[in-house]
C-alpha cells in the first residue's frame, strides 16, 4: 500500500482501493463496493453535516466505483457542493466529478452553472482555470450556451493572468468544435489576433490553435494574423539572443509553436505584402539552414523537435509553391533524409517528397533521387516506407525516367509485399500507357506484369491492354507474336490465356506466316491451355475458336471436332455449352462470306481516359494520392478528412453520369452484320455473364430490336467502356429495357393461380417469396428479397413493368427499395396494384443488381392474374341455375374439356377451386361429382359475375370445363387459368 | 461429442487441459478464458458459444470445469458428465480446490482417461473406477521432494497380476459393471437417505405460483455376496394397484399416504424393464455410496413454512418492513438452519432491525437484512420488523422489490414420500432379510423458496 500523509492523503480512498485490487473474484469485488456504497450512502443521509474532507473522500470513492464500471445514482449534490469549497483539493474533486459524470440533467446543470459562473467571476486564477477545463472537458451544449459570450471577454481581458488566458483559449477552441454555432467572434476577432503579440509564450501557443481553427472557417476575419504570425515567427527562428526561458526543448526554440504559426500560414497564400514575404522566406531559410546545423544534443527529442519544424516548414513551402530555389533546399534537405538511420523520418521524407514532386519548380530536383529512392523500394525494411517509395516513384516518373522506373517496379514486383502488389500492378499499367512511346514496350511491359503478378492483375489491365492493341495496328503483330511465345510457357497464369485468346483470335494471321506459329500450332496452344482455365476464360477461348474458323478455314474441321465433342455440346454449365452449339451451327451453315462478316475484326475502341486510373484513386481512399494532378497539400493539421474533401470531387467529376451515358452509346451502334438469330439469343445470353464476352461477336444486328440492342449493349458495353466502376450505378439506367435481356422467369407462375405465398424464384444467388392479399379490386403483394450468399448485393433495383396492352388494364405501384442487400439478409417491397378492366398478361418483375463486381439481372413474372380479384358468392341450387341460364349466350360461355395433369383427388380439386377465389358451393349440382362455384370479379370500372362448373370423368382421367361470365374475354382468361391446375 | 476438458482456476489460468478431438485447437482454451472467465459482463449461461465451438461450464468453488465442443451434442449428457466428474474427483481426494488439483494432476489424467474415450463417456461409478484405478488421491499438502517417489509408487501399484487384471476386465466388461464378486462384510449393513429440496414461489398475499419438489434417494450399502435388493416406497401407482388387487389394509391409508411422482431416474443398477412392466424398484446395488434414483413431485407438497411479508412506503426515504414466518408441520419436529433473506433497496442508507427470536443483520454487501434462527419447533410462528432509511436518488426508477427467499433444513420429506420397505436376499450366502441393519433418514432443505413482497 502507498503511503499516504495525513491530510490530503485520504487514507480511506487508499484502503478502499487496495480492497478492491485484492479481491479474488467478481463477485467479492461486488460485496466490496455494495458495503462501500451502503456506507457512503449512510454517511450522506447522516443528519450532522459532513466536513469537506470526507466529503472529497467519499465523492472520489463514487468516482473509482463508476470508472469501475458500476452505476452511481447519487453524491451528485455533494459534487456540486464541493464546487463552493474554498480549498482547491476539493474544488478539483468537485469539478472532476462533474467532467466524469454529468448528464443533461436540468436542475444540477444549473447549480453547476453556478458554481462555474461564480469561479469564473472569482479573481482568483487557480479557480478560474479550474472552471474553464471543466467546461471544455463537459464541452456540452447547455454549457456553450451558458458561457459562449463570457470565455472570449476573459480571453481578452487585460488583466487576466497569463495561465487563465491560456485556458480559455483553448476552452474556447474546444467550445467551437463542439457547438461552432454558439461562438460568435466577430468583435473579438482583432483582439483574440493580438494575442498573437502576447509577452507569454503559452498564451501565444494556445491562440495560435484557436486562430487557427477559426481561420480554416472564417479566413477573410483573421488575415490580419498573417503578419503577426510571421514576426512572431521570425522572432522565435531568427534571432537567437531572445532566451525563451521555459520554452526552450532541448535546444530548439518553442518547437510546438512554430509548428503551429506554421500551420497557421498553411491557411492562406503567400503574403501579397514583399517585405513580409521576403521576411517569412528568412525564416523558412533560416529553418533549413539550422537543419544542416550539426546537432546541439545527441539527444533524440532534440533530433526530433528540429525535425518536426523542418516538416512543417516543407510543407508551408510546398504549400506556397512559389519560391524555386526554397522548393529546392527543400527537396535536398528530404533527399538527406532519404538515407537516414530513422525509419520515421525515411518515411516523412518520402511523403513530403511525393508532394513535391508535382510541383513544377522541384519536379526535376525530385528526380535526382531517384537512385535513392529505387534503392530504398529494394532495401527497405519496413513495408509502409516501401510503399512511400512506390508512391513516390509514381509521383516523378515521366517520359524521360518511365523504362527504368517502370522496369524497376517491375523488378521489385516479384518479391513484393502481398498487400502492395495490387497497387503497384495498376500503376505499373498506368506509367507504361501513360509514357509509352514505344508500343512494343507497353504490351512487353504489361505480359511482364501478368507473367509476374498474374493474381493481382485486375480485369481492368488486361482489358486495357486489348484496347489499346485493337486501337493500334502497328502493334497488333508484335502483341500476337509476343503473347504467342508467352503462352510457350508449360505454367501460364489465367488472364495471359484470356489475353492470348483475344489477341490471337483477332490477329493470329499476322503471325500464322511463320511456320513455327502456323495456325493449327496456335490452336493447339490455346487449347493445350483450355482445360486448366474456368468457365469465363473457356468462353473466351470459345470465341476465340470462331474467330480461328474465320481467319484460318483450313483448321476449320479440327476445330469443329473439338466443339462438337460432348465436354463442349454437354457441358453442364449453360453459357459454355450455348456458345458450343451456336458456333458449330454457325460454323457448318454460314458461307464464308457471311463468316467472314459475323466474325470481322473487331473495330477500334474510342479513346477515353484510361479506367485503370479511376481504379487506382478508388483504390487509394483516403491515403494520400500523389496524383498528376496537384493536390494541395492539406491544409489543416487533420490531414486526411480535408485530404478527401479535395480528392474525392477529382474522381467524381472526371466522370459525371452524362458522360458515362455518353461512353455507352458509342457501343451499341449497329454493326455491319447479317441478321441471325442464334446470335441474337447468345447476346440476350450474355448479359449475365458481361466479362466473357470481350469478343464482340454476339454484339447484336441491328434488327435485334430495342430490347436485344439494349441487352447487348449493356453486355459489351460494360466491359469495354469504363463503366465497371461505380459508375455504373449512377448512370441512369441507360437500358430502358433490361428486362428483355434477362431471361424471364415464370417457371413458379402458374403455381401462384391457387395460392398467395410462396417461393416465386429461386437460383443460386437469390431467393424471391412473395405474400400477397386482395380485396375487391386492389390487391398487395409483399416481395421479399432473400440474399442467399455471404457477401453483399450491390446497386439492387427491382421494377415492377407492365407491357403497354397490360398498363391500361393494371395500375402497378411497386414501393422503392434499398440499394444494398447484406449477405444473408432479406429485404421486402411492397407492391400495390389495381385492377382497372380485366387482363390477360401478368406484369414483370425487373431485378438488377451487382454482386462480387458482375452484374446480375432477371425478370419474373408476378403472379398477378385475373382470379386473385375473385369475390365469392354464396348462392343456393335455384338461384345458380337461374343465373346459369340468363349467361346462355354462346359468347358468354367457354367450354374446355382436357385431360387430367395429375391424379384426380376431389379434396384436391376442391382446394384448388376455392384457392382459385371463387365460392365453392356444395350440393348445387345434381351429380355430387361435379364441382360448382361462383363469384364475383371486381374491377374498378365494372363487376363481372362468373360461374363455374367442373364434372371430372374418372374413367377417362379427363375434366370438362365451363365457365359463363357475362364477358367474353373474361370467361376465356379464367378458363386458360384453372384448366391449367388441373 | 466432447471434444476436450479444461479445468481453471479462479484467475482464469488452466490448470488441466485434455483434448480428446482434433476439432478443438489450442485456442479454444484461451477462448473461453477471455470470453467467459474475464468476460467484463458476468457470464450467466453455463453454455457459451464461441466461434462456432461450445463450451459448457460448472463451478466448483473457485474452479471452473469447461467441456468444450465443436459439434452439436446434447447438453444435458455434457452437464451429467460434468457433475459426475465433479462427484468421481471429490471421492478420489476430496474437495475440488486449485491445490488439490495441482496435487493430484497426475491422477486427473489418468481419470479423464479412463471415464471419456475420444469424447464419448464411459462408466464413471467411482466404485468401479476405483478397481482399477487403485491410488488414493493426495488429500494434503506434500513436499516437492516426496512427488518423485509418490510417482514410483504409483507405477508399482498400476503393476498388478494377470488375474487381478482379467478379473477387473471382465467385471468391467460383464453384465454387472458397477459391482465385483467376491464382497464380504461381518456385519451386513445399509444406510438410506432421502434428499429433498423443495422450491416454491408464492405471491404477497399467499397463493402458490409455483412449487415443486426434487428429491433424491441416497445409499450406502455393505453387503456381502451379489445380494438381491427391493426397495418400495408410496408411490401412488403402486399403492392404487395394490388396492384394487384387495389389500384392504392398505386401501384405507392410500388416500392420503401415497403420492405422485412426476418422474423419476435410476441408477443403471435399476432394473428398467421390471420397474415398466410392475413398477417395482430391485437391483444389486454397488458396494459403498451412490445415488439410487431422482425424482420429481409437484402435487401435494407440505410447505414447511410460510412467509407474510409486509413491506409498507413511508415517503421517498423511508420503507417500514415487517415479516412473519410460520413454521407447517408437526411440533415434535424440529426445523434448523433457518435463514430469511430480505432484500433492501439499492439506495438505503440505514436499517433499524427488531426480531423476536434469533439474530437479524443488515448486511450491506449484500443488500439484504439476514435475519438467522438456529431451530424452531413445528407450528411455531416468530416475527421481524425492519426500518429502512432511503436516500433520495436522482434516478427515477422504481424499486423492483425482488422476493424474500428462505433457507431452511427439516427432518422429514416435505413430497410425503416414504420408505415402505427395502428388502434384500442373496440366496448364495446364508443371511437374511431380517439379518440386515437398514437405517432410514429424511432431510428436506429449502431450493429455492421464495416469496415475493
Amino acid at each position: 500500500m502507498p503511503a499516504v500523509s495525513k491530510g490530503d492523503g485520504m487514507r480511506g480512498l487508499a484502503v478502499f482501493i487496495s480492497d478492491i485490487r485484492n479481491c479474488k473474484s467478481k463477485e467479492a469485488e461486488i460485496k466490496r463496493i455494495n458495503k462501500e456504497l451502503a456506507n457512503i450512502r449512510s454517511k450522506f443521509k447522516g443528519d450532522k453535516a459532513l466536513d469537506g474532507y470526507s466529503k472529497k473522500k467519499y465523492v472520489c470513492k463514487l468516482l473509482f466505483i463508476f470508472l469501475l464500471g458500476h452505476d452511481i445514482d447519487f453524491g451528485h449534490m455533494e459534487a456540486v457542493n464541493l464546487l463552493s469549497s474554498n480549498k482547491y483539493t476539493e474544488k478539483q474533486i468537485g469539478y472532476l466529478f462533474i467532467s466524469v459524470l454529468v448528464n443533461s440533467n436540468s436542475d444540477l446543470i444549473r447549480l453547476i452553472n453556478n458554481g462555474l459562473k461564480n469561479d469564473l467571476a472569482s479573481r482568483n486564477p487557480t479557480f478560474m482555470n479550474l472552471a474553464l477545463h471543466c467546461i471544455a472537458n463537459v464541452g456540452s451544449r447547455e454549457m456553450a450556451e451558458a458561457f459562449a459570450s463570457e470565455i472570449p471577454r476573459i480571453l481578452v481581458a487585460g488583466d487576466t493572468m497569463d495561465s487563465v488566458k491560456q485556458s480559455a483559449a483553448l476552452c474556447l477552441l474546444r467550445l467551437n468544435r463542439t457547438s461552432p454555432d454558439l461562438v460568435p467572434m466577430g468583435e473579438w476577432t482583432a483582439r483574440v489576433v493580438h494575442l498573437l503579440n502576447d509577452q507569454h509564450l503559452g498564451v501565444v501557443t494556445a491562440a495560435t490553435s484557436l486562430i487557427t481553427t477559426l481561420a480554416q472557417k472564417s479566413p477573410d476575419d483573421f488575415k490580419t494574423s498573417i503578419s503577426l504570425a510571421v514576426a512572431r515567427l521570425s522572432r522565435i527562428v531568427t534571432s537567437a539572443s531572445i532566451d525563451l526561458q521555459d520554452y526552450t526543448y532541448y535546444f530548439v526554440a518553442a518547437p510546438w509553436l512554430s509548428v503551429k504559426l506554421l500551420r497557421l500560414l498553411q491557411c492562406y497564400p503567400p503574403p501579397e505584402d514583399g517585405a513580409l514575404r521576403s521576411r517569412l522566406t528568412e525564416c523558412l531559410e533560416t529553418i533549413l539552414n539550422k537543419a544542416q546545423e550539426p546537432p546541439k544534443s545527441k539527444k533524440v527529442q532534440h533530433s526530433n523537435a528540429k525535425n518536426a519544424v523542418l516538416f512543417e516548414a516543407i510543407s508551408l513551402i510546398i504549400h506556397h509553391d512559389s519560391e524555386p530555389t526554397l522548393l529546392v533546399r527543400a527537396c535536398n534537405q528530404l533527399g538527406q533524409f532519404l538515407q537516414h538511420r530513422e525509419t520515421n523520418l525515411r518515411y516523412l521524407a518520402l511523403e513530403s517528397m511525393c508532394t513535391l514532386a508535382s510541383s513544377e519548380f522541384s519536379h526535376e530536383a525530385v528526380k535526382t533521387h531517384m537512385e535513392t529512392v529505387i534503392n530504398a523500394l529494394k532495401t527497405e525494411r519496413d513495408v509502409s516506407v516501401r510503399q512511400r517509395a512506390v508512391d513516390l516513384l509514381y509521383a516523378m516518373c515521366d517520359r524521360s525516367n518511365a523504362k527504368q522506373i517502370v522496369a524497376e517496379m517491375l523488378s521489385y514486383l516479384e518479391n513484393a509485399d502481398y498487400s502492395i502488389r495490387e497497387e503497384i500492378v495498376l500503376k505499373v499499367a498506368i506509367l507504361a500507357e501513360k509514357y509509352a512511346v514505344d508500343y512494343t514496350w507497353y504490351v512487353d511491359t504489361i505480359l511482364n506484369l501478368i507473367r509476374f503478378a498474374g493474381d493481382h492483375v485486375s480485369e481492368e489491365v488486361w482489358y486495357r491492354v486489348i484496347q489499346i492493341v485493337i486501337n493500334r495496328d502497328e502493334v497488333q503483330g508484335y502483341a500476337a507474336k509476343t503473347v504467342f511465345e508467352a503462352l510457350q510457357a508449360p505454367a501460364c497464369h489465367e488472364n495471359l490465356v484470356k489475353v492470348g485468346g483475344y489477341i490471337l483470335g483477332e490477329f493470329g494471321n499476322l503471325i500464322a506466316g511463320d511456320s513455327r506459329s502456323s495456325p493449327l500450332v496456335q490452336f493447339n496452344l490455346l487449347h493445350s491451355k483450355f482445360h486448366l482455365c474456368s468457365v469465363p476464360t473457356r468462353a473466351l477461348l470459345l470465341s476465340a475458336y470462331i474467330k480461328f474458323i474465320n481467319l484460318f478455314p483450313e483448321v476449320k474441321g479440327t476445330i469443329q471436332d473439338v466443339l462438337r465433342s460432348d465436354s463442349q455440346l454437354r457441358n453442364a454449365d449453360v453459357e459454355l455449352q450455348q456458345r458450343a452449339v451456336e458456333y458449330l451451327r454457325l460454323s457448318c451453315i454460314a458461307s464464308t462470306d457471311i463468316l467472314a462478316t459475323v466474325l470481322e475484326e473487331m473495330p477500334p475502341f474510342p479513346e477515353r481516359e484510361s479506367s485503370i486510373l479511376a481504379k487506382l484513386k478508388k483504390k487509394k481512399g483516403s491515403l494520400n494520392v500523389p496524383d498528376i494532378d496537384d493536390s494541395r497539400k492539406n491544409m489543416n493539421g487533420n490531414g486526411n478528412v480535408e485530404h478527401n474533401n479535395n480528392s474525392e470531387p477529382n474522381d467524381v467529376t472526371t466522370k459525371s453520369p452524362a458522360s458515362v451515358v455518353a461512353d455507352l452509346i458509342p457501343t451499341n451502334r449497329p454493326r455491319p452484320t447479317s441478321a441471325s438469330p442464334i446470335l441474337l439469343s447468345a447476346g440476350i445470353m450474355s448479359a449475365s455473364h458481361p466479362f466473357t464476352d470481350l469478343l464482340n461477336l454476339n454484339s447484336p444486328p441491328a434488327t435485334g430490336g430495342g430490347g436485344g440492342g439494349g441487352g447487348g449493349g449493356r453486355g459489351s458495353g460494360s466491359l469495354l467502356v469504363d463503366v465497371f466502376s461505380d459508375l455504373s450505378s449512377q448512370a441512369p439506367a441507360p437500358a430502358p429495357a433490361p428486362a428483355a435481356a434477362a431471361e424471364v422467369s415464370e417457371e413458379n407462375f402458374s403455381r401462384f393461380v391457387c395460392k398467395n405465398n410462396g417461393v416465386l424464384y429461386e437460383n443460386q444467388l437469390l431467393q424471391i417469396g412473395l405474400k400477397s392479399e386482395y380485396r375487391q379490386n386492389l390487391g398487395r403483394i409483399y416481395v421479399f428479397y432473400g440474399n442467399k450468399t455471404s457477401a453483399q448485393f450491390q446497386s439492387f433495383t427491382s421494377a415492377v413493368t407492365s407491357a403497354d396492352s397490360l398498363k391500361s388494364h393494371l395500375d402497378v405501384h411497386a414501393k422503392p427499395v434499398d440499394p444494398v442487400i447484406e449477405g444473408g439478409a432479406q429485404m421486402q417491397q411492397i407492391v400495390n396494384m389495381e385492377c382497372i378492366s380485366d387482363f390477360t398478361e401478368a406484369p414483370l418483375l425487373n431485378i438488377q443488381f451487382r454482386f462480387g463486381g458482375a452484374l446480375q439481372n432477371m425478370a419474373v413474372k408476378l403472379p398477378v392474374t385475373l382470379n386473385k380479384f375473385f369475390q365469392p358468392t354464396e348462392m343456393n341450387s335455384q338461384e345458380f341455375f337461374q343465373r346459369w341460364k340468363q349467361l346462355g349466350a354462346p359468347q358468354q360461355e367457354v367450354q374446355k374439356i382436357f385431360k387430367s395433369k395429375q391424379p384426380m383427388d376431389s379434396d384436391v380439386t376442391k382446394a384448388k377451386i376455392i384457392g382459385f377465389g371463387v365460392a365453392f358451393l356444395d350440393g348445387v349440382d345434381p351429380n355430387p361429382a361435379n364441382f360448382v362455384g361462383a363469384g364475383v370479379i371486381h374491377t374498378k370500372t365494372t363487376q363481372v359475375g362468373c360461374l363455374l362448373r367442373l364434372e371430372p370423368n374418372t374413367q377417362a382421367q379427363m375434366y370438362r370445363l365451363t365457365l359463363r361470365t357475362s364477358r367474353e374475354s373474361v370467361s376465356q382468361r379464367l378458363c386458360d387459368l384453372l384448366s391449367e391446375q388441373f | 461429442m466432447i471434444g476436450g476438458l479444461f479445468i481453471y482456476n479462479h484467475k482464469g489460468e488452466v490448470l488441466i487441459s485434455r483434448v480428446y478431438r482434433d476439432d478443438i485447437g489450442r485456442n479454444a482454451v484461451d477462448a473461453f478464458r477471455v470470453n467467459v472467465i474475464h468476460a467484463r459482463q458476468q457470464v450467466r449461461s453455463p453454455v457459451t458459444n464461441i466461434a462456432r465451438t461450445s463450451f459448457f461450464h460448472v463451478k466448483r468453488s473457485n474452479i471452473w470445469l469447461a467441456a468444450v465442443t465443436k459439434q452439436n451434442v446434447n447438453a444435458a449428457m455434457v452437464f451429467e458428465f460434468l457433475y459426475k466428474m465433479c462427484d468421481v474427483m471429490t471421492a478420489y481426494f476430496g474437495k475440488i480446490s486449485e491445490e488439490n488439483i495441482k496435487n493430484n494432476f497426475v491422477l486427473i489424467y489418468e481419470l479423464l482417461d479412463e471415464i471419456l474415450d475420444f469424447g464419448y463417456p464411459q462408466n464413471s461409478e467411482t466404485g468401479a473406477l476405483k478397481t482399477f484405478i487403485t491410488q488414493q488421491g493426495i488429500k494434503g499438502q506434500w513436499p516437492l521432494s516426496v512427488l518423485p517417489l509418490y510417482l514410483n509408487l504409483r507405477f508399482l501399484c498400476s503393476l498388478q497380476t494377470k488375474e487381478e487384471q482379467s478379473q477387473i476386465t471382465s467385471q468391467v466388461t460383464g453384465q454387472i459393471g458397477w459391482r465385483r464378486e467376491g464382497i464380504k462384510y461381518r456385519r451386513n449393513e445399509l444406510f438410506l437417505d432421502v434428499l429433498e429440496s423443495v422450491n416454491l414461489l408464492m405471491s404477497p398475499q399467499g397463493q402458490v405460483l409455483s412449487a415443486h419438489v426434487s428429491g433424491r434417494v441416497v445409499m450406502k450399502s455393505y453387503l456381502s455376496g451379489m445380494p438381491e435388493c427391493k426397495f418400495g416406497m408410496n408411490d401412488k401407482i403402486v399403492i392404487d394397484k395394490q388396492g384394487k388387487g384387495g389389500g384392504t389394509d392398505d386401501a384405507g391409508k392410500s388416500g392420503k399416504q401415497s403420492i405422485a411422482i412426476d418422474d423419476c431416474t435410476f441408477h443403471q443398477c435399476v432394473r428398467l424393464s421390471k420397474f415398466d412392466s410392475e413398477r417395482s424398484i430391485s437391483f444389486i446395488p454397488p458396494d459403498g455410496e451412490y445415488e439410487l434414483m431422482r425424482y420429481r413431485t409437484t402435487k401435494d407438497i407440505i410447505l414447511p413454512f410460510r412467509v407474510i411479508p409486509l413491506v409498507r412506503e413511508v415517503g421517498r426515504t423511508k420503507l417500514e418492513v415487517k415479516v412473519v414466518i410460520k413454521s407447517n408441520f408437526k411440533p415434535s419436529l424440529l426445523a434448523q438452519k433457518i435463514e430469511v433473506r430480505i432484500p433492501t433497496p439499492l439506495n438505503t442508507s440505514g436499517v433499524q432491525v427488531i426480531c423476536m427470536k434469533g439474530k437479524a443483520k443488515y448486511k450491506a454487501s449484500e443488500n439484504a437484512i439476514v435475519w438467522k434462527i438456529k431451530r424452531m419447533a413445528g407450528m411455531k410462528e416468530s416475527q421481524i420488523s425492519a426500518e429502512i432509511e432511503l436516500l433520495p436518488t436522482n434516478d427515477k426508477k422504481k424499486w423492483a422489490r425482488p422476493p424474500i427467499s428462505m433457507n431452511f433444513e427439516v427432518p422429514f420429506a416435505p413430497s410425503g414420500l416414504k420408505v415402505r420397505y427395502l428388502k434384500v436376499f442373496e440366496s448364495k450366502l446364508n443371511y437374511s432379510d431380517h439379518d440386515v441393519i437398514k437405517w432410514v433418514r429424511y432431510i428436506g432443505r429449502s431450493g429455492i423458496y421464495e416469496t415475493r413482497c
